[in-house]
């Protein structure tokens, strides 16, 4: 039963990733987008890490995607943006990303064919999480911390008013 | 692993029509209560009290016509109202209405209410992008920045409540209350989270992205007949859901002296607050976008992060 669930999660996740390459409205695509991060929680889920399924639906589902959808709205595109993007989309661009996918696809293939074993069905709560977040991986969490500080001390320094800068 | 779910598919069953009907029953309470702070009488016509009006308006939001703008995104304008009503009726499973009643008990219990009240948001927001209409997308517009900034410190401001307890679970949350109800050692928990759940559900005095008198109807300018219906039934049923929460977290769920069965101390507590959230809607004037911004970030925020600073502090100085 698990294991059918996985697969359909599995298949709706790459489907809805596909849709969104596919789409020309941004919107649409960014649905997709957010369907494909649902799905992707539920593997979380059928894994055991509960903790790790909820947040990626309360951050990336429900924050990240409905910043984007603000932000699309907000630019307001219409049909001249598509016939720009089309005119990017030249035959022969997909070169450079083949080969790069085309790497990525061999990995997972040797990943495969070795036959790691996955360690499935354990269930991790809250306070494991929080003791490897806050022991032996301290460093990586203060770090994105700062990063996370100069981003937000960035945008508020691009988004004050002009009045100081310009004399009125 | 363990099974999660505790009720029998009947009590499901009844837990869905008994939240359905209370939530469309509190139109009409809404209303006649609003007119009773009012000074006028509210509707009171049809039926005992007015008791029958919600049958009347529904039987009329059914027969109206269901009108699609032909200039609007037909399939997000279709699934718009449909994400309000199906994430507020999820929202219900993990609530913990007595020892044995409800739906499933899960360990991430508030995680999951807050997942699914983001996932809310996108209701709002598709509704105004979908309907391609000036007014509408202006709502929605203003509907996710004021989400997206209640929300950061409605899930911060529980997280005190989760420091007493130890624990995610909305179950566990309420048995740790046995000694004393969390709004005493959380009162600024509370107000914090009592904000952020009246933003969060954009509804008066935080109801700007429905501001009739600026922006006609916000986001569901466009929408007639039961789509219309539906964002107004998944308000409310938001509501009731709200205040659920609240008496959980804060207000010992179930919990209250014996002589009445723990099902009914949880009702009267709801109903309580249901009355609150009328209230105050009724009671505080709308206000300005930029104040409701500036009262999230540069008080809201700050007052949720000293909580949990003071808190978590206290917690470890008293060697808990």
């Amino acid at each position: 039963m698990e294991l059918a669930l996985f697969y359909l999660s599995a298949l709706i996740a790459l489907v809805s990733t596909v849709l969104v390459l596919i789409q020309f409205n941004t919107v649409h695509a960014l649905l997709y987008l957010i369907v494909s991060l649902l799905a992707s929680g539920f593997i979380f889920y059928l894994l055991g890490a509960y903790f790790a399924a909820v947040l990626e639906v309360i951050i990336y589902a429900g924050a990240i995607m409905v910043l984007f959808v603000f932000v699309v709205m907000m630019l307001n595109l219409g049909q001249k943006t598509i016939a720009q993007e089309k005119s990017w989309l030249y035959p022969g661009i997909w070169r450079g990303p083949f080969l790069l996918s085309s790497l990525l696809l061999l990995e997972l293939g040797y990943t495969i064919a070795q036959a790691a074993s996955a360690n499935l069905g354990q269930v991790v709560d809250a306070k494991r999480v929080g003791i490897a977040l806050f022991g032996p991986y301290l460093l990586a969490v203060e770090a994105a911390s700062l990063l996370l500080l100069a981003g937000l001390v960035g945008s508020y320094r691009l988004g004050r008013p002009l009045r100081d800068k310009v004399s009125p | 692993m363990k099974s999660m779910t505790i009720g029998t598919p009947w009590q499901i069953f009844g837990i869905l029509v008994s939240v359905i009907t209370v939530s469309a029953l509190l139109i009409w309470v809404e209303r006649r209560l609003i007119g009773i702070w009012q000074d006028r009488l509210g509707p009171n016509r049809v039926g005992p009290w007015g008791l029958f009006q919600v049958a009347a308006d529904m039987i009329k939001i059914f027969f109206k016509e269901d009108w699609i703008p032909p200039f609007a995104d037909k399939p997000i304008f279709l699934i718009a109202p449909a994400i309000i009503m199906m994430t507020m009726l999820l929202g219900f499973v993990i609530v913990p209405f007595a020892p044995g009643v409800g739906i499933i008990d899960f360990n991430f219990g508030l995680l999951y209410f807050l997942a699914l009240s983001s996932l809310s948001v996108y209701s709002v927001v598709l509704a105004g992008y979908a309907s391609h209409n000036k007014y509408a997308l202006l709502g929605s517009l203003r509907a996710a920045a004021q989400s997206i900034s209640y929300e950061v410190f409605m899930g911060l401001s529980a997280m005190g409540v989760v420091m007493l307890a130890g624990s995610f679970n909305l179950r566990e949350i309420v048995e740790a209350q046995r000694d004393g109800w969390f709004f005493l050692p959380q009162f600024a928990g509370l107000l914090a989270f009592t904000v952020a759940m009246v933003a969060e559900s954009h509804r008066g005095p935080f109801d700007l992205p429905e501001a009739e008198h600026e922006i006609i109807a916000g986001f569901h300018t466009e929408y007639s007949g039961m789509k219309f219906g539906m964002f107004f039934v998944g308000e409310y049923l938001g509501v009731t859901l709200n205040s659920a929460l609240i008496v959980t977290l804060f207000f010992g769920g179930w919990l209250g002296p014996a002589f009445l069965p723990p099902l009914f101390w949880f009702m009267l507590k709801c109903a309580v607050f249901i009355v609150f959230f009328i209230l105050i809607r009724s009671a505080l004037p709308r206000p300005r976008y930029d104040q409701l911004m500036n009262f999230g970030w540069k008080r809201m925020l700050p007052l949720t992060l000293l909580n949990i600073v003071v808190t978590g502090g206290l917690g470890l100085w008293m060697g808990g």
